[in-house]
């Protein structure tokens, strides 16, 4: 179980990379919105599995979007941060006793769904938006493209999570 | 002691986080200063063969296009040859008065992104192809940018289309100076700063580079003036200017090489340690 977990996990990670860097970084629907679909490796992590490793796993994550972005460290420090509030979100989402049942998430309640992907997407990207203008003065640039891009990702995210998750056992 | 073993393990998640926060940041804030030497970039082997497999498929897209392109500008050389001729019919032609200061290079951009705040080009040019960082990148229609890094086979171009780029630019009629940036508006248009206001300036002038960098040639088209504000009491106008090249469709560019660069940047440093 813990082998299979992992090599799921790892396939899952260079699919998203090549799926966010060859397909959706060429969207620019709009002329600028660029919806991010990799947070979803984060997302989706096993709910009970190791904090630390996700925090180290979504480093990786985002350090080899920047690499094929030329953003410095901007995705990185995004992935970090919803890697760290992650249990947080989930408590806040899913109620406390989420680490000893095995929820899932395509299954549970359609409103506790949106507010998990909500809560992580929103933040992933404001914290992206921010260190990439890095500028007070274009605060409303920054709101801008935060919301704008979020309402994308979330609904490819939420999409991605409803269509793979395993309805038929 | 106990307490300090049982604070770090307790809280080893956070100090985690805090330590690759840090990492993260860092490497942001490098990109943010203007002489960066990152050695975290797209021009490397792993992602420019990546983004060069992929630009081998999408590539063929365009190809039309790009013909039409370098049709075009093949007449306009070839017509630029005759009328050189018409000037000095049958003259013997030396080619070692043909001299130059620039060397010109191909290359084919592999990746292209246009919607970000600081855009950067990747080329499946590199170190070994005799790139160097600053060389100017241009395409027959006018410039691209000028290259900030370089990995054995590929290079990494800041897009004029990046808050970081400044170019040297004029116009072409009255020959007044000017920078060219970028506002993030809108990926055919960009701002040219510190004209005066005594230069006679009329909508559609040329605006072309400068001859005061040693990045691009003197001349090299850039756009022209869409629009134009001269604001009560201000000493400089505020130029749009709309490119002639398309940003978001670009296939092959030039690669400029000045060879008098050395040269020049040597005896500038000179002057400066002199005046200090």
């Amino acid at each position: 179980m813990q082998n299979s977990d992992s090599i799921r996990n790892g396939i899952r990670f260079a699919l998203l990379i090549l799926l966010q860097v060859l397909l959706c970084n060429q969207i620019n629907f709009l002329g600028y919105i660029n919806p991010f679909i990799y947070p979803l490796f984060i997302l989706v992590y096993p709910l009970t599995g190791n904090k630390a490793l996700l925090i180290f796993l979504s480093f990786l994550l985002g350090l080899t979007i920047d690499i094929f972005g030329d953003s410095g460290g901007i995705h990185a420090a995004a992935c970090v941060f919803i890697a760290w509030i992650r249990p947080i979100a989930l408590k806040y989402s899913f109620g406390v006793s989420y680490e000893y049942n095995t929820i899932d998430i395509a299954k549970a309640n359609i409103s506790r769904q949106i507010t998990y992907i909500a809560t992580m997407v929103l933040f992933h990207h404001l914290i992206l938006f921010s260190l990439e203008i890095f500028s007070v003065a274009h605060i409303l640039l920054i709101l801008k493209y935060t919301l704008f891009t979020s309402i994308f990702s979330g609904i490819m995210i939420h999409g991605s999570i409803l269509l793979f998750s395993r309805t038929a056992q | 002691m106990q307490q300090i073993i049982y604070f770090f393990l307790r809280n080893k998640n956070f100090l985690l986080f805090l330590f690759l926060f840090t990492i993260s940041i860092g490497l942001t804030l490098q990109t943010h200063s203007y002489h960066s030497n990152r050695f975290l970039n797209s021009a490397n082997f792993f992602s420019g063969g990546i983004y060069s497999i992929q630009s081998g498929i999408t590539g063929y897209f365009d190809l039309k296009k790009h013909n039409t392109n370098l049709v075009e500008e093949n007449k306009r050389l070839r017509s630029q040859i005759e009328s050189m001729k018409a000037v000095a019919p049958g003259a013997i032609i030396d080619t070692s008065a043909y001299y130059s200061d620039y060397i010109f290079r191909n290359a084919r951009v592999i990746h292209n992104s246009y919607a970000k705040t600081k855009n950067q080009l990747t080329i499946n040019r590199g170190r070994n192809d005799s790139l160097k960082i600053d060389m100017g990148v241009i395409t027959s229609n006018g410039i691209v940018g000028k290259i900030t890094h370089v990995s054995s086979n590929y290079a990494s171009v800041q897009s004029v289309l990046n808050i970081k780029s400044q170019t040297n630019a004029k116009l072409k009629s009255t020959n007044h100076f000017g920078t060219l940036k970028w506002d993030t508006q809108n990926p055919s248009i960009v701002k040219l700063e510190d004209i005066p206001r005594l230069a006679p300036v009329a909508l559609g002038d040329t605006v072309v580079t400068g001859g005061s960098s040693t990045i691009f040639p003197e001349g090299v088209l850039v756009g022209f003036v869409k629009q134009f504000v001269l604001n009560e009491g201000d000493d400089y106008y505020d130029l749009s200017v709309e490119l002639f090249n398309d940003m978001t469709n670009l296939s092959h560019v030039y690669i400029i090489e000045n060879k008098e660069k050395e040269e020049i940047k040597t005896l500038e440093v000179e002057v400066e340690d002199a005046e200090q």
